[in-house]
């Protein structure tokens, strides 16, 4: 019979482990890459090695293109995280052109970039961050005098597989928020019917993209994705049903203010607008900074970040639901909907006092019998 | 000679008070998760638990009250028929819905004398019903979001994303006003009828039997 004793932990095969260490990586490190790597993508333990074998084996050149953003997802991802994924990825893979950490300038960079695309044509991945303005066809961001839509599409077009990072590039975020001056649209709008994989959030969780290039060099392909693109092991639940305020919400306990009795206890932010309740992301289990903490941790309700328009409709923050069109910034659907209540009271009331006073209109007059 | 006819059969009556009971629990366990009007004094209180616990609860009673009710407009009396609702369809219900119109704008005298809705209301109630259907999708498409790939989620989650997560709250909330305007008008109505028309207007909700005289018809 089998017993949870027999099952062998499996390892990391020595060899690996060795020639990751002549790289310059300790095997400490290599070891709780993988294992973690292996543990965000919700695969079972005994994938760990082939995990280890998968981003030993392959180095696939990456192109990191970016549009309109403001490299918030770059520098979430070189700030790193576990020991440094950040540097154990840009050691595996063969990093072509990235805006931020690049050498190369200019015409340089451009023709590195087009060669990097021609040679490793439908082999290498792509990582979008930022939306893609397409007003004005296109003149609000251009590179090299191309504009963002010529190059984005000609990327993605010629990409193995593209990764968005950042909810700018995988929804529109805050430069396609109302009014959306430039036109600004997500890369699956700007190339529909691409292999897209979605990783928003603002910035994108550097544990989510490294888990989803993992998996993409473990398996060949991208991971199952919800509705709207997002890799299912991480944003396949809601904030709010791993959150560790979760007691508090259920127990009827609420932070009411910043700073208030029941904010420096650790309440629930609810009342305070939090959106994990409708947001879907691994912020509770994952965390940011080398799992150190994430908002509702440090005391600040979600924000909803990683949610599609998120900038016009999780907002105002502060408050659980959207501004109700057409009406000032203090109304609040309550309000508005006990007017209406109220309203109709006075207006059928209003209505009864004066039929009251009808005469001569209802029914069956001849039939009615007085008694003394 | 007043007659005295069964115009509200059982399971409209049932139906009725139980949408009225549900839809009483749902607003107020409903305005709870909205916006929680009571604080816990203490961790070993469970009071959004129970009041989520309770609106989850009383939607599906709704709705398979609702549910019984649709079904029942193809197996009941006329009265209860889906024909009913569509009173504008015929040249007399136009009629009817005119006259009914004009009464309760003060421009005209007579009622447009029934045995079961008038043209006017019966509109109010076709809207009803959907604001309910859409209380029920809406409200079972947010409740799927708890478990992404369940049941509620594949039938209704592409609502989710369709319309925009914060603002199905929003619309459901802002439908539960509506709803509740609708019943003060609805009881205030149920109130001038039985006063102008003599008939057993409020008691026939109850009972389900009304006083007509079929001369007057």
């Amino acid at each position: 019979m089998k017993t949870d004793l027999d099952v062998v932990t499996p390892s990391i095969p020595e060899e690996i482990l060795l020639r990751m260490e002549a790289k310059g990586i300790s095997r400490r490190d290599f070891i709780k890459f993988c294992t973690a790597t292996t543990a965000a993508l919700a695969l079972p333990i005994s994938m760990l090695p082939k995990v280890a074998q998968a981003v030993e084996d392959n180095r696939p050149p990456v192109i990191w293109a970016e549009y309109q953003s403001c490299s918030g997802d770059s520098e979430a991802f070189l700030r790193g995280n576990q020991p440094t994924a950040g540097e154990i990825i840009l050691d595996l893979i063969s990093l072509e052109y990235a805006d931020v950490i690049m050498a190369a300038a200019g015409h340089q960079a451009e023709e590195n970039k087009l060669q990097a695309m021609e040679k490793y044509k439908g082999q290498y991945i792509l990582i979008v961050e930022g939306s893609i303005p397409t007003g004005a066809d296109g003149a609000y961001c251009t590179i090299g005098g191309h504009s963002a839509m010529e190059d984005c599409k000609k990327l993605v077009q010629n990409a193995a597989a593209t990764i968005c990072v950042g909810t700018c590039a995988t929804f529109g975020g805050i430069p396609a928020a109302a009014p959306n001056p430039t036109n600004a649209v997500s890369v699956s709008s700007l190339v529909p019917g691409a292999t897209i994989v979605n990783l928003p959030g603002c910035p994108v969780n550097a544990e989510n993209l490294t888990a989803t290039i993992v998996h993409f060099l473990t398996f060949g392909k991208l991971p199952a994705v919800d509705r709207l693109g997002r890799p299912k092991f991480a944003y396949g639940k809601r904030i709010h049903d791993n959150c560790e305020r979760r007691g508090h919400f259920d127990a009827g306990q609420y932070a009411e203010s910043f700073g208030d009795p029941g904010h420096r206890q650790g309440h629930c932010l609810y009342k305070l607008g939090c959106k994990g309740p409708e947001t879907f992301h691994n912020c509770p289990t994952v965390r940011y900074n080398e799992g150190i903490s994430w908002p509702v941790m440090a005391g600040h309700g979600c924000i909803g970040c990683s949610e599609p328009g998120f900038w016009d409709t999780m907002s105002p923050f502060y408050r659980r639901l959207p501004k109700v069109p057409g009406f000032g910034i203090e109304d609040t659907a309550d309000k508005i909907g006990i007017g209406l209540a109220a309203a109709t009271a006075l207006a059928f009331g209003i209505h009864g006092v004066a039929s009251c006073f009808r005469k001569g209109d209802a029914m069956e007059e001849d039939k009615v019998v007085k008694e003394d | 000679m007043l007659r005295i006819y069964y115009v509200w059969e059982w399971p409209v009556r049932i139906t009725h008070w139980i949408n009225v009971f549900s839809m009483f629990m749902l607003s107020i366990t409903g305005f709870y998760i909205g916006s929680p009007f009571m604080t816990a004094p203490d961790s070993s209180m469970y009071i959004m638990g129970w009041m989520r616990f309770l609106h989850f609860t009383f939607a599906y009673l709704f709705t398979v009250s609702v549910a019984a009710r649709i079904l029942w407009m193809f197996i009941g009396n006329h009265h209860a028929s889906w024909r009913a609702f569509f009173p504008w369809l015929t040249v007399e219900g136009r009629k009817n819905f005119i006259k009914m119109f004009r009464y309760y704008t003060f421009t005209g005298k007579r009622i447009s004398y029934e045995v079961g809705h008038n043209p006017v209301a019966a509109t109010a109630y076709l809207g009803i019903f959907a604001l309910f259907i859409f209380q029920i999708v809406s409200g079972f498409a947010m409740y799927g979001q708890f478990a992404p790939g369940g049941f509620w989620d594949s039938i209704l989650g592409g609502l989710n994303v369709l319309v925009g997560n914060q603002w199905m709250r929003m619309l459901h909330h802002g439908v539960m006003w509506l709803l509740i305007g609708f019943i003060i008008n609805h009881v205030y109505s149920g109130w001038l009828m039985d006063i102008k028309e003599r008939n057993g207007t409020m008691s026939g909700i109850f009972s389900g039997y009304r006083y007509i005289e079929p001369e007057d018809l």
